[in-house]
């Protein structure tokens, strides 16, 4: 068992996330689509955990690939072996509670809360092998940092999520809803200490330096993030009734990342050099896609972070278009780069798996592109409407809503397409006796 | 090193300062909260967050419910017939009479709480929301 094992089950929780994403999305344009069957109350939910194992197993991956060639120590196998077994236990059951429609948890996390245990007991043990390997290392890169503390905030956030179990918490729904939403917030900025930790390893890994994790502004930038992680969540909840100083803080804090903005702005000329350089590498491609993504979504999450620009986007697709804007634009270029790098694909292909792969990428990002506009035009569309002073029919809205959601299920179709193309070719072209075996 | 640790402990002073405040709300009369916490848990088994909202969040293919039973055009006798009979989106569901009036009390409750309308929140110049109070 090597972290080979783990980029190989999220690759086919992506193919599953995408397959569901669509069936889901064909909902929209035949309402009566499965509705008998799975229907969307299940169909979502395969999804978005699909997603969830997706990105937690893919940043597990390429944490434990980069910690193994900066650590003197390997992680222990044995350890390794037990946490992917229990994230397995937890994927079946989580299935096995949909196809059932035994739900019972929260948005997000809708299947029976009992199958939260083998996850949490997966990442005590990811704690516990992370701590044995960064034990070697004396200087810590900002990387370094960033993965303990998406990895420790993860296990804290992911605790609180079971908070409402306790009649405690239950017993306001104001309360409640501030946490559930403190935590879908924080959990985002968790994983992404992660995956942007592994952003910045590949950088240095790619371009032989080891400038990009140790410059003052990366220890910045990384605080940034930290602050932003633990205190911006309250612009989930701009028109909840909730404490006034939550939402008021949720807003200055999101208006730091104005900051991150302007230094990738900065950076952009910088950025285009060096891809001239590294564009053979895929894995380099990958990230720099994700560095275009970054730009888009931060944009628009400053945007919406502000409460008067919330009025219009909240409760529409706007906030659907930034979530698949980052979690497909950001988190799964940045892992499928890692994927690229880590499952040893840097040296020289063969011609027509070059060719369909550069397709595959220009048609990923074309199609992303598409989905991210005709969500945020519905979602628009949508905002317009709830802030009409005549306001129709909520049926006869979505019926309005039709031309995107066609443009929506077709680039959705476009992403199944290229991600299922990058998928077969990094699990068949790189088969696990090439170096994945005990 | 310090800055790390000072951010920490201003985390958690701000997350146990959440979790200990409790926000008011006027709940109606002759609310059951008991009842309500149950109809929470009927609105997480049969996933009605995977269409619906409650202040503008949860899945988007059905309207936001948090004020749905005070709606003019809509109430308790068009939630009920809605729930029993389904829609062309939405597959007829078919709880118990307990189910139903836990979950109507939940949905009474979410109504307290306050308004989940756009075009009744006040902008402020400094781009902040205020939020209409719920009498």
């Amino acid at each position: 068992m090597t972290y080979k094992w783990y980029l190989y089950t999220a690759l086919f929780f992506l193919f599953s996330a995408l397959s569901f994403g669509v069936l889901a999305s064909y909902v929209y344009i035949s309402p009566e689509f499965l509705k008998q069957g799975l229907g969307f109350t299940a169909l979502r939910p395969i999804h978005v955990s699909s997603v969830l194992l997706w990105i937690l197993l893919g940043a597990t991956g390429s944490v434990y690939a980069a910690m193994e060639s900066l650590s003197e120590k390997k992680a222990t196998t044995s350890l390794l072996s037990l946490q992917w077994l229990l994230w397995m236990v937890a994927a079946a059951g989580i299935l096995y509670s949909y196809l059932n429609k035994s739900f019972g948890g929260r948005e997000y996390w809708e299947f029976n809360p009992v199958w939260a245990l083998p996850i949490g007991a997966a990442w005590v043990i990811f704690v516990m092998n992370f701590v044995r390997l960064v034990k070697s290392i004396t200087t810590w890169p900002v990387y370094v940092w960033m993965w303990l503390t998406g990895i420790v905030f993860f296990l804290f956030i992911f605790s609180e999520n079971y908070l409402w179990l306790f009649p405690f918490f239950k017993g306001n729904l104001l309360r409640d809803m501030t946490i559930q939403w403190k935590v879908n917030g924080s959990m985002v900025g968790a994983w992404n200490q992660m995956i942007y930790g592994s952003a910045f390893f590949l950088m240095d890994r790619i371009a032989g330096t080891k400038s990009t994790g140790r410059s003052k502004v990366a220890f910045f930038m990384y605080f940034l993030g930290l602050f932003n992680l633990m205190f911006n969540w309250g612009h989930h909840i701009y028109t909840l009734p909730t404490e006034k100083y939550v939402r008021h803080l949720g807003y200055a804090v999101s208006m730091t990342e104005w900051i991150i903005f302007i230094k990738i702005l900065y950076d952009w000329k910088k950025a285009v050099d060096v891809a001239h350089q590294q564009a053979h590498h895929f894995s380099y491609r990958f990230l720099l896609a994700a560095d275009v993504w970054v730009f888009l979504n931060l944009f628009q999450a400053l945007l919406m972070s502000i409460p008067a620009v919330n009025r219009l986007t909240h409760g529409t697709h706007v906030t659907v278009a930034h979530a698949m804007g980052t979690t497909i634009g950001i988190n799964s270029m940045i892992l499928i780069s890692a994927c690229f790098e880590f499952l040893g694909y840097r040296e020289k292909m063969n011609r027509p798996w070059k060719k369909l792969l550069t397709f595959s990428f220009w048609l990923l990002q074309g199609s992303l592109f598409l989905f991210w506009l005709s969500l945020n035009s519905a979602g628009i569309q949508k905002g317009l409407w709830q802030l009409s002073p005549e306001q129709g029919s909520y049926s006869g809205m979505m019926e309005g809503l039709q031309l995107w959601f066609r443009l929506l299920v077709l680039s959705g179709i476009g992403l199944l397409m290229a991600f299922s193309v990058l998928i077969v070719f990094l699990l068949k072209k790189n088969p696990v006796q090439a170096g994945g075996t005990d | 090193m310090y800055i790390f640790l000072a951010l920490c402990v201003s985390f958690l002073l701000y997350s146990f300062s959440i979790y200990l405040h409790k926000p008011g709300i006027r709940t109606p009369e002759h609310f059951d909260e008991t009842k309500a916490g149950r109809g929470q848990m009927v609105w997480q088994k049969y996933n009605c967050q995977a269409c619906h909202q409650l202040f503008g969040l949860g899945g988007y293919l059905g309207p936001d419910l948090t004020n749905v039973l005070s709606h003019p055009q809509k109430g308790e006798v068009v939630v009920r017939s809605i729930i029993s009979s389904g829609t062309k989106q939405m597959p007829a569901f078919s709880l118990s009479e307990e189910e139903m009036s836990d979950l109507l009390e939940f949905l009474r409750l979410s109504d307290a709480c306050g308004i989940s309308d756009p075009r009744t929140y006040t902008m402020h110049a400094n781009g902040t929301l205020e939020l209409p109070k719920r009498n």
